[in-house]
């Protein structure tokens, strides 16, 4: 099953680049550390998920790009196309020349409607080339006026257009020192919406992004490509083909349906945070050798003690003793800083995979008592390398992992409207202050909900 | 992006105007090597086939004959005749001007009522041809002086008629505001006239002041003069020069400060018109830094001032630039941010820079601003990643914030001084249009504008309690 991109506002439209770089640069790589049977297996089903075949020497995106202004899309049609690897479909892009201005209300309710028939007519061929659409991934910014405001209303309308299909939206978090001083509401209106349309939300925050860029990946001056880099990897880490315990002896076909069915039991819980390690710079991977009891160790205390990345973690966090069977609406017994969980999938990639044993995943006690732990955890594996790590493990988390970082957002975003500040700017393209309360409403219930894990 | 429509009215807007046209070409002749009419030149220039007469616009391919977007309108003729004497008159044409001879005499009311009401459908006519031309119209700027006739009265008038033809088109205005010395007698009068409708009427001001102009044109003529620099200097990279553009050697008094001015509006467009890793269009810049209506006034500082052409001089540190930015040797107006309080921020910088330069500066600079409660990150932020000429890097810093105040408690004063006497009253209410209450609602405009100001500057030092949260039903 195939999956179509759509690459929404400039960051959207970043990321998406540099995710079809990384995936392409993957299956192109000769470090797969596997047989070449395998690696063609392998090959075969990253194609069909995110390639088209179509009379072109370069494999050719699966990707709707969406701006509302000229340059960033130009430079990525043109950039892809430069690489000689992949590009995009020539057709399968909408831009206008005016951008949204950072105002979600601009992108939501102008520009959303004005362009809706253009955009759709867009994505269904898009979805139409696949021979079985295995849903949609749009990538955006929740800090700007297109990813956020459009993508918002995108999204909606592939939810109406499609109503069976998976939509998975990631969402980029943005530096919580502004890059755009409206940041907090715009964030605050799209999540609230999105919560409402999407199957789930998978984050990538730039504070710590750049934090692995700076002290992981030793990068001096740190540029937006930079951290895009590091995001791309992330991704194609976790939807890179896998086999998971339903494929059998195939590479599993449909990424997004296997991903919601582990991750998401519940539509209130639809957050869902990502760790990748190890993560180091390209020049120092032939130095270092790795072992899984290690990443796993590793990674499993990144979970509990809600760690951001493989450094500085902290040890001291343990989960609640079990045997006292405490309901989950009294967490009283829990540590502080513990970082519950609903649902987990760790993804391993690479040499000896088989050997791995994740067990301690499995511990009832870093998850609610919802689930039976053999279901709240899942694990896919490959044996194939990605991108040049020998061995490379992912944690997707439905978990408290978003709570802190929901909460400020929340709270500032409600510092400013309590002043009025920039509410007129919204409310003249149509967005009230009501749209705002029910905002802040909704997801006041999901900060609750996360929090009385 | 969409094309900017520029107005320069009057006599210091038109001077204004034109080091900006001039330098404006500079700058894309720097980058655009092949000539080809591209995108980014598109937001302020026309590209059009001049054997056919005016034949129709040239969207892409090479470079014909390119006109400025723009309406020149000015009540005397000297300045705009000059501009079409000069190597410039290229990029004009004749459609594009409205002009008159007798000046308005530094009368506010003879610029906005008598000229407003007389050239009324031939300035609605012609923005309406020169609008025609753009696909979809982002902006305009308008260029005037408070202080005078034309620039403050005909120039605030043309301001209403732009909200009232094209009200979705964000105004951005550069004032430049009458200093301590003016020697026109009437500019109070006039300058809070004009301000009553940039209140009500503009989207976001920029006010400059020619102190500011002429104390950054003294420091570069000191540091350039001064045995230690000297001619290491890259003349091209001065912000006060015209090195390299069209202009001949022979440059006027007003040049350098026309320079600084027209270099800012070059730094606040780059954004929209050249690529980056993170834009800023001009709509951006409206939406951020304006969080209530009327207090839409910022303070402009642009940094370097010059580059140094020796490659043997160590360059001044990045971070040295961000520094300067917050410096008010910098800015281009006599005011205080870093003792008053910042509504918001904006920092659009240019050239080799990266998000983490950024950020290591923002951090640096935060702890000695104060910022309001309900704003205290509250930053803007551009990368664009082509600097401007002469120049590895550069930085714009806007900033919302009220140490604007002061400024416009000066105007009021100066203005009920002759008020209170009645001085000169007599030659504005005479024109036809204008009445007394055209001056009581202009200055009861100004005291609510310094109301708003006085308020937020009231919570500057108060404790900050944060509102409480809304509570969820479990």
């Amino acid at each position: 099953m195939s999956v179509v991109t759509v690459q929404l506002g400039q960051c959207g439209n970043q990321i998406g680049h540099e995710v079809f770089n990384a995936i392409c640069g993957d299956i192109r790589g000769t470090h797969g550390l596997c047989s070449k049977k395998e690696n063609d297996s392998y090959h075969n089903a990253c194609k069909e998920r995110f390639f088209s075949e179509e009379e072109s020497e370069v494999p050719v995106a699966r990707a709707v790009l969406v701006d509302m202004e000229p340059k960033v899309i130009s430079q990525t049609l043109s950039i892809a196309a430069q690489s000689g690897y992949w590009k995009y479909d020539d057709r399968s892009h909408f831009c206008q020349k005016q951008g949204s201005g950072n105002n979600w209300a601009n992108g939501y309710s102008v520009h959303g409607p004005r362009h809706k028939e253009t955009i759709m007519d867009l994505i269904q061929k898009e979805a139409e080339k696949c021979d079985r659409l295995g849903g949609f991934f749009t990538i955006m910014s929740m800090a700007g006026g297109t990813g956020s405001g459009l993508g918002a209303f995108v999204t909606q309308c592939l939810r109406d257009a499609f109503p069976t299909s998976f939509i998975l939206n990631h969402v980029i978090w943005p530096y919580g020192t502004g890059e755009v001083i409206v940041q907090n509401y715009n964030s605050v209106l799209t999540l609230s919406h999105l919560y409402r349309s999407s199957d789930a939300l998978l984050v990538h925050e730039n504070d710590v992004i750049h934090k692995i860029c700076a002290q992981l990946m030793n990068i001096k001056q740190i540029s937006f490509r930079d951290v895009n880099q590091v995001i791309a990897h992330q991704l194609g880490s976790v939807f890179q083909p896998t086999y998971t315990a339903e494929s059998g002896l195939h590479y599993s076909r449909n990424p997004l349906g296997d991903l919601m069915e582990t991750l998401v039991p519940h539509p209130e819980f639809k957050m869902l945070g990502l760790r990748n390690i190890p993560q180091m710079p390209e020049n120092s991977l032939a130095y270092s050798t790795f072992s899984w009891p290690g990443l796993i160790k590793h990674l499993r205390q990144m979970l509990i003690a809600n760690a951001k990345m493989e450094e500085g973690i902290d040890w001291k966090v343990k989960p609640p003793r079990l045997g006292c069977s405490i309901p989950s609406s009294h967490p009283t017994n829990k540590p502080l800083h513990f970082n519950t969980s609903i649902a987990n999938l760790v993804i391993l990639r690479g040499k000896d995979t088989h050997s791995a044993d994740l067990g301690s995943f499995q511990d009832p006690s870093l998850y609610t008592s919802w689930l039976k732990p053999r279901d709240a955890f899942n694990v896919w594996k490959t044996p194939r390398a990605f991108n040049k790590y020998e061995k490379s493990a992912s944690l997707v988390s439905n978990s408290q992992f978003l709570l802190k970082p929901l909460d400020n957002v929340v709270g500032k975003a409600w510092n400013m409207f309590a002043s009025k500040a920039y509410v007129h700017q919204y409310t003249k393209f149509g967005i009230e202050e009501e749209d705002f309360l029910d905002s802040f409403t909704a997801l006041e219930q999901v900060i609750s909900s996360y929090s009385t894990l | 992006p969409d094309p900017s429509l520029s107005v320069p009215v009057g006599q210091c807007g038109n001077q204004v105007g034109c080091r900006f046209w001039d330098l404006a070409l500079r700058e894309h002749a720097a980058v655009n090597k092949k000539g080809i009419y591209d995108e980014a030149l598109s937001s302020f220039f026309r590209n059009i086939d001049t054997r056919c007469g005016d034949g129709p616009d040239i969207y892409k391919g090479k470079i014909r004959s390119l006109k400025a977007r723009a309406l020149l309108i000015d009540m005397e003729e000297g300045v705009v005749n000059e501009i079409l004497q000069g190597p410039l008159r290229d990029v004009f044409d004749s459609k594009q001007l409205i002009t008159d001879v007798s000046g308005s005499g530094n009368n506010w009311a003879v610029g906005h009522k008598l000229y407003g009401y007389q050239y009324r459908e031939n300035i609605v006519e012609k923005l309406r041809k020169t609008a025609e031309h753009c696909d979809c119209l982002q902006c305009f700027f308008i260029i005037h002086s408070m202080g005078g006739g034309t620039g403050s009265g005909l120039g605030t008038f043309v301001l209403n008629l732009l909200e009232e033809e094209f009200p979705e088109v964000y105004r951005f205005v550069t004032s430049v505001y009458p200093s301590g010395e003016d020697d026109v007698i009437t500019s109070p009068y006039n300058s809070v006239l004009a301000m009553k409708e940039l209140n009500e009427h503009a989207d976001c001001v920029l006010p400059i002041e020619n102190e500011s102009l002429f104390d950054i044109v003294n420091k570069i003529h000191q540091m350039t003069n001064s045995g230690k620099l000297g001619s290491s200097v890259k003349q091209s990279s001065l912000v006060t020069s015209s090195a390299g553009s069209a202009k001949t050697a022979l440059e006027k008094p007003f040049d350098a400060m026309n320079n600084i001015v027209a270099n800012l509006l070059l730094n606040l467009t780059s954004s929209a018109r050249f690529e980056g890793s993170l834009n800023m269009d001009l709509n951006e810049i409206s939406m951020n830094l304006v969080p209530f209506p009327r207090l839409h006034y910022l303070v402009s500082s642009l940094t370097p001032l010059y580059t140094l052409a020796d490659v043997n001089v160590p360059s001044r540190k990045l971070d040295q630039m961000f520094s300067d930015a917050f410096s008010r040797d910098h800015q281009l107006i006599q005011a205080d941010p870093k003792h008053s309080l910042y509504l918001a921020c904006a920092l659009l910088v240019r050239g080799n820079v990266q998000v983490s330069d950024l950020r290591r500066n923002i951090e640096r600079l935060k702890p000695s601003l104060h910022f309001v409660s309900w704003n205290q990150e509250g930053w803007k932020t551009g990368l664009c990643s082509v600097p401007p000429v002469g120049h590895s890097h550069s930085l714009l810093a806007l900033a919302n914030n009220t140490c604007v105040k002061p400024t416009f408690i000066q105007l009021k004063d100066k203005f009920m001084k002759l008020y209170k006497k009645k001085a000169h009253l007599h030659h504005y209410l005479h024109i036809e249009g204008m009445e007394q209450s055209c001056f009581s609602e202009a200055i009861s405009s100004l005291s609510d504008l310094i109301e708003e100001y006085d308020e937020l500057d009231a919570t500057k030092d108060g404790p900050r309690t944060d509102p409480s949260r809304l509570k969820i039903a479990a």
